[in-house]
C-alpha cells in the first residue's frame, strides 16, 4: 500500500477515536472551547489530507461536518441531536476508512443524505437564535442550563474562543489542502511543547522483529550463561557479566516500547455509553481513572472487546431506568467506573457500577436449571462463587433480551478471553448498591516465568502463572493419588481435586507408576483448581514464548514453544488446555477464598535450586529451596501476637513466625512473604520482604560467617548471596527444640556420611556441614549407609538418624561395630528423643555422641572435638 | 503451474528418500542441515518428526518417510533436512540424503502419471526424465500441509 495512504489511515483512525471521546464530553460541555478546539482540529486535518490524498467522497463529508462544526464556534447552541449526528458522519468516516483500508481505494457510494443534513443545520442556525442574538461584536450564546460550579460565562469563552489558534476560514482550507497540512501540524507541535517532539511514530511491525531479536539474544546470553558456569574463567566472566547486564536492560527497554496506556483500550467506551443511554432511556455517566496505565499492546488487543462489552453489560443489566433509581434514593444518573492500576507485577483493571446488584437469587435458580450445579450442592455456595455462574457459557440474567446484551453470549466469551491471557475474574456485588467486576492480567506475554518438568523423560514448560502449588506423592511422601473408578483424585487440605498424568495426556509411555515418588503440579485457571501428575519438576526459568507452527497450533494443550538455556526446544503447556483435558470445561465451585500458594519444593544434588530472597538489606539472600516447604503469601492481618511473638493459624494449627533478621520488619496489612519449614507436625513462618525468584546454583559457599542464621556467602547467579541457615531458626520458633550457643567454626576437615531418611534433615545439615568445612556424602537410609561404606570406608565419622524406618540407627551402628573395617568410626547419634534412657541404649550400640536434632552448635561441636569417647550433648 | 512451456531451466535441490530421487525448486530452499536434538511433540501428527533449535530459530522437522508413506527411519540411518521457510515459519524436510543441485530443462517435464499412488500424486508437481532414472518434483506446499490433506484422505 502507499505509504502515505498507510499513514493517513493510521492518523485518521488515532484521530476520530480521540473525536468520539472529545465529543461526547463536548456535548456535556458545550462552552468548553478548548474541547470544540480541538475537535475542530482534528476533523479538519483528516480535511486537508482526504484533499491532499485525492479522497473526493471523505473531503466533501468532512467538510459539511467541519462547517457544522464551525456553527458552534460561532455560538450555535449544542444540541444533542447535532452531536448525534456529527457521531454518525464519524461512524460513516470510519466505514469508508475500512474500505480504504481494505481496497486501498474510496468505495462508491453517496454519502449525499448526511451531507444534506449536516448543511441543513448548519443554515437553520442563522435564524433560529435569532430571539436571543446580536449585543455588540460578541456573540450572544444560548446556555441551556445555569451556570455549574467553576464555568465561565459564555463572553469570556467567546473571547477564549477568539484567541485560540483554531483553522482558518473554511475557503482557505479547500483551496490549497496540501499546503495546510504541514503547518498545521508544526502548529500543533509548537503548541504542545517539548514533549511532543520527542514521541516518534514507529511500525508495529518494527517493534515486534526488535522484540524477536532481544528474545533471540536473551536466549543466546542463556545459553553462554551454561557455558560460563563450566568454563570458570575469569577472563571470561567480567564481559559475560556486562554483556548479561546490557542484554537484561534492552530487554526491559524494548518491552517498555511494546507498553501502550490502557486508555487506549478505553477510548470507545464513552461513546458506547452514550449511545447506549439514548438507546435504553438510561442516564449514565462513565468516569476512568488510572488511564496512563501501561500493559503490553498485544495484551491490550485481547482486552478490548471484553472491557467494551463489560461496560455495555453495566449499562445494560447494572444501572437502573431513572425512575427504579429515584425511587430507591439513588440519583437519577448511573455511574460506570473504570479503573486500572500496577499491583504486584499485575495489571489490575475494574469495571464497576452503582446499580442494582447482582441478584444471587435468580442467578441460583438460573444455575439449577441450567444444570451447571444441583440444587442441594447450589444451597451450599457462598454468594461470591454463586455470582460466578455468570461466566459459565449460555448464562444469561437479563429478563428481557436487549439487543444491547443478554443474548448469552458475553460474559463466557469475555472469560476465556482473560483465560487466554493468563488472566484472572473476581465479581463482588452489593445488592441495589453495586456490581464491581475485577480483573487480573498480566504485564506482558512475551517473556515469561515457567517451571520445567519432566515426565516419560521429556520436559515440558508450565507458566507459573497458573501454577498454586507443588506437592510430591507416592513413594513415602505425605500424600498420595487415590482412585475413584477411573478418576484420579487428589485429598489436599480438606478438599478432593481431579489430578490427571501429564504422561497420560499426551500419550507418552510412562516410565514411573503411581507407586513411585511424583510430584503434582496443582494448577488453578479461573476458578478451578486441578493437577497434573510429572515424573520430576527441574527448575524455574524466564522462557521466551514462541508460536507453534501452523499444524501444531490446533493442539489445544500446548500454548507454544521455546528455547532453554542449553539450546534445546521444548513445549510450552497451555494451562487452559490442561484444564480442559483434565476434565470439564465449566466453572466449579472451588472455594475462591484459599489463598495462593506457590511453592516448588524440589530435592536436588549438584547445582542445588536455591530460592533467593529479599530480607532486611537490598542484597540477595538464598535458602536451598527443598528445605522451603511451601512460599505464602499471607494477608498480614491474620498475623497475631501471641505470648509476645507473631503467630498464625495455618491448617489447623499455630505456626510461629520469625523475621529473619532484626532489619526484617512485620507487616501491619498488605500481604507479607513468608518461607514456610515443615517437618512432620512442626511448622515455622520465616517472614521476608520479597521474594525474587527460584535459582540454580552450586551451593559452593565461599565465606563463612558469624553472624547467627547465616550460613555464609556464596556467588548466585553473579551476585554474593547470603546462605540463610534455617537450623537456626526452628529452635528459635519452638522453645522445646534445644539449642546451644554457637561455637566457632575452625575444625580440621573431616569426610562425613550423614545417614537420615528425611531429606529435610539431610538437606538441612548438609549446608551447615559444608560451611564448616567438612566433605559431605549422605545416605537415606542405614542399608544405603552400609553400601555407600563397602564401596569406600574411608570416612571420618558418621553422623546417624536413631528413628528411621526399615534399619534403625541403633541397628545400623551395632553393624558399623561389629565390622573391623568400620568398627574405629565415630558415630554420632541424632534423636528428638532424649531420654536418659534413649541415651543409655545409644551409647551401648555404640554411638560416641548422642546429640539432639537441630542441634547444630552441638553437631559441630562434636565433629570438631579429639576423638573422644562418650558425650552427650543433649 | 507453467514449467512444461517452452525450453526454460529449472533449478532443484535434488534430494533422496528411500532410493527415489525428488527435487525442490531452488527457490525454496533456504538451507541444508543435519537435524540435531529434535524434540518429539506429542500428540502431533505422525509425520512431525519433532522441533528443534536452528542457530535460535524453532524448526518444525517433517519426516519425509512418514509423509510418502514410506516405513520409518532405524537408528543408525543417515538422515539430512532441507530447510523451508513458509507463513513465516521455518520447517525442515528430513530425507535421507540432499545431493547435487540439478539444472533441468522443461523439456524432460512431465505430468504426473496417473496411475502413482495418489498419496504421492498429490505431493508431486511433475516428473523430470533423467538418464537412466526418474526425478520426482515435490510441491513444497502440499508436502507442508497435514490439514487439507487428512481432511481429503
Amino acid at each position: 500500500m502507499n505509504e502515505l495512504l498507510r499513514e493517513f489511515l493510521t492518523e485518521a483512525n488515532e484521530s476520530l477515536d480521540v473525536v468520539d471521546v472529545e465529543l461526547v464530553r463536548f456535548e456535556q460541555e458545550p462552552n468548553n472551547a478548548e474541547l470544540l478546539g480541538r475537535i475542530f482540529r482534528l476533523v479538519h486535518t483528516i480535511k486537508g489530507t482526504c484533499g491532499f490524498l485525492g479522497l473526493p467522497r471523505l473531503e466533501a463529508l468532512t467538510h459539511a461536518a467541519e462547517t457544522l462544526m464551525g456553527k458552534f464556534r460561532d455560538g450555535m447552541p449544542v444540541t444533542e441531536d447535532a452531536v448525534s449526528l456529527i457521531l454518525t458522519v464519524i461512524d460513516r468516516i470510519k466505514e469508508i476508512l475500512a474500505e480504504l483500508d481494505r481496497h486501498e481505494k474510496e468505495p462508491y457510494g453517496s454519502d449525499a443524505d448526511l451531507i444534506h443534513e449536516l448543511e441543513r443545520r448548519a443554515e437553520s442556525a442563522e435564524p433560529l437564535p435569532e430571539a436571543s442574538r446580536e449585543v455588540g461584536t460578541l456573540a450572544y450564546q444560548v446556555l441551556e442550563r445555569p451556570l455549574r460550579p467553576g464555568e465561565v460565562p459564555l463572553d469570556e469563552l467567546e473571547r477564549a474562543f477568539r484567541e485560540t489558534p483554531g483553522p482558518e476560514p473554511l475557503k482557505d482550507i479547500s483551496d490549497e489542502p496540501e499546503r495546510r497540512m504541514p503547518p498545521d501540524r508544526r502548529d500543533e507541535d509548537r503548541r504542545d511543547g517539548a514533549h511532543r517532539a520527542q514521541t516518534l511514530r514507529v511500525q508495529v511491525d518494527t517493534l515486534e522483529r526488535l522484540m524477536t531479536m532481544v528474545s533471540e539474544l536473551v536466549l543466546t546470553r542463556n545459553q553462554l550463561l551454561e557455558v560460563t558456569r563450566r568454563s570458570e574463567s575469569a577472563e571470561l566472566n567480567a564481559p559475560f557479566q556486562r554483556l548479561s547486564n546490557i542484554t537484561g536492560e534492552l530487554q526491559e527497554g524494548v518491552m517498555k516500547t511494546r507498553m501502550q496506556p490502557i486508555g487506549n483500550a478505553w477510548a470507545k467506551l464513552p461513546r458506547i455509553v452514550r449511545d447506549l443511554s439514548g438507546e435504553l432511556g438510561k442516564k449514565i455517566e462513565i468516569v476512568m481513572r488510572g488511564e496512563d496505565t501501561e500493559l503490553d499492546r498485544q495484551l491490550l488487543e485481547h482486552i478490548k472487546d471484553p472491557l467494551a462489552h463489560m461496560v455495555r453489560n453495566s449499562a445494560d443489566h447494572g444501572i437502573e431506568p431513572p425512575e427504579e433509581r429515584a425511587a430507591a434514593g439513588k440519583p437519577e444518573h448511573g455511574t460506570i467506573r473504570l479503573s486500572a492500576f500496577h499491583e504486584g507485577g499485575l495489571v489490575i483493571v475494574e469495571i464497576s457500577d452503582d446499580g442494582r446488584g447482582l441478584d444471587v437469587e435468580r442467578i441460583r435458580e438460573r444455575a439449577i436449571r441450567l444444570g451447571l450445579v444441583s440444587a442441594a450442592d447450589a444451597e451450599t455456595l457462598t454468594d461470591s462463587q454463586t455470582y460466578r455462574f455468570i461466566l459459565a457459557p449460555g448464562f444469561s440474567t437479563a429478563r428481557s433480551v436487549t439487543s444491547v446484551s443478554g443474548r448469552g453470549v458475553g460474559m463466557d466469551v469475555v472469560k476465556s478471553n482473560i483465560d487466554q491471557i493468563g488472566g484472572t475474574i473476581e465479581i463482588k456485588s452489593v445488592p441495589g448498591k453495586s456490581t464491581t467486576f475485577r480483573i487480573k492480567i498480566p504485564l506482558t506475554l512475551a517473556i515469561v516465568p515457567a517451571l520445567i518438568v519432566d515426565v516419560a523423560g521429556e520436559r515440558f514448560a508450565i507458566p507459573q502463572i497458573a501454577v498454586v502449588e507443588l506437592v510430591r506423592v507416592g513413594g513415602d511422601a505425605e500424600h498420595r493419588i487415590e482412585r475413584i473408578k477411573d478418576a484420579a483424585v487428589l485429598r489436599l487440605r480438606d478438599h478432593l481435586f481431579p489430578v490427571a498424568s501429564l504422561g497420560t495426556l499426551l500419550k507418552l509411555e510412562e516410565t514411573r507408576g503411581e507407586a513411585d515418588v511424583r510430584f503434582v503440579v496443582m494448577m488453578q485457571v479461573g476458578g478451578r483448581r486441578f493437577g497434573v501428575v510429572v515424573d520430576q519438576v527441574l527448575h524455574t526459568e524466564e522462557i521466551v514464548v514462541k508460536p507453534m507452527s501452523a499444524f501444531l497450533r490446533d493442539i489445544r494443550i500446548f500454548s507454544g514453544n521455546t528455547i532453554l538455556g542449553d539450546g534445546s526446544v521444548i513445549v510450552i503447556l497451555d494451562p487452559n488446555g490442561l484444564s480442559a483435558a483434565v476434565g470439564g470445561n465449566a466453572e466449579t465451585s472451588i472455594a475462591q477464598e484459599q489463598p495462593a500458594e506457590r511453592a516448588p519444593a524440589i530435592e536436588g544434588e549438584a547445582p542445588v535450586p536455591l530460592l533467593v530472597f529479599r530480607a532486611g538489606s537490598r542484597e540477595p539472600k538464598a535458602v536451598p529451596i527443598s528445605l522451603v516447604t511451601r512460599l505464602e503469601e499471607l494477608d498480614a492481618r491474620q498475623i497475631e501476637i501471641s505470648n509476645g511473638r507473631h503467630v498464625v493459624q495455618y491448617r489447623g494449627g499455630l505456626m510461629p513466625l520469625l523475621p529473619v533478621n532484626a532489619a526484617v520488619q512485620m507487616r501491619g496489612e498488605g500481604v507479607q512473604p513468608l518461607l514456610v519449614f515443615i517437618d512432620k507436625d512442626r511448622s515455622m513462618g520465616l517472614a521476608v520482604d520479597e521474594i525474587v525468584d527460584i535459582v540454580e546454583s552450586r551451593l559452593d559457599i565461599k565465606i563463612g560467617s558469624r553472624t547467627p542464621g547465616v550460613l555464609g556467602s556464596a556467588i548466585i547467579d553473579g551476585r554474593a548471596t547470603e546462605i540463610i541457615d534455617v537450623a537456626h531458626y526452628l529452635p528459635l520458633a519452638y522453645e522445646d527444640w534445644l539449642h546451644r550457643s554457637e561455637t566457632s567454626l575452625e575444625s580440621r576437615t573431616q569426610r562425613v556420611l550423614l545417614v537420615d531418611d528425611s531429606a529435610f534433615f539431610r538437606n538441612m545439615l548438609a549446608p551447615v556441614l559444608k560451611a564448616a568445612g567438612h566433605e559431605l556424602k549422605m545416605a537415606a537410609s542405614g542399608a544405603e549407609a552400609l553400601s555407600i561404606l563397602e564401596r569406600d570406608p574411608r570416612f571420618d565419622c558418621i553422623i546417624c538418624d536413631i528413628e528411621m524406618p526399615g534399619m534403625s540407627g541403633y541397628e545400623l551402628a551395632a553393624q558399623l561395630r561389629a565390622d573391623p573395617r568400620t568398627a574405629k568410626l565415630r558415630l554420632i547419634a541424632l534423636s528428638s528423643v532424649h531420654s536418659a534412657a534413649a541415651i543409655e541404649r545409644g551409647k551401648q550400640a555404640g554411638f560416641n555422641h548422642y546429640i539432639a536434632k537441630f542441634d547444630r552448635g552441638g553437631l559441630l561441636a562434636a565433629l570438631k572435638e579429639p576423638r573422644l569417647d562418650w558425650a552427650t550433648a543433649a | 503451474m507453467t514449467m512444461h512451456h517452452a525450453d526454460t531451466e529449472i533449478e532443484y535441490v535434488t534430494a533422496t528418500v528411500c532410493g527415489q530421487l525428488f527435487g525442490l525448486p531452488i527457490a525454496r530452499v533456504l538451507d541444508v542441515f543435519i537435524p540435531e536434538r529434535i524434540t518429539r511433540v506429542p500428540l502431533a501428527a505422525p509425520e512431525v518428526a519433532g522441533v528443534l533449535n536452528l542457530r535460535g530459530r524453532i524448526v518444525t522437522a517433517i519426516d519425509m518417510r512418514r509423509r510418502l508413506g514410506l516405513p520409518p527411519r532405524g537408528p543408525g540411518d543417515q538422515c539430512m533436512a532441507i530447510g523451508i521457510e513458509r507463513d513465516g515459519e521455518f520447517y525442515g524436510l528430513l530425507v535421507d540424503q540432499v545431493g547435487e543441485v540439478m539444472r533441468l530443462s522443461s523439456s524432460t517435464f512431465e505430468a504426473v502419471p496417473v496411475n502413482l499412488d495418489p498419496s504421492w500424486a498429490r505431493l508431486a508437481l511433475g516428473v523430470h526424465r533423467l538418464e537412466g532414472r526418474l526425478l520426482v518434483a515435490l510441491d513444497v506446499d502440499r508436502s507442508l500441509d497435514l490439514h487439507s490433506e487428512s481432511v481429503a484422505a
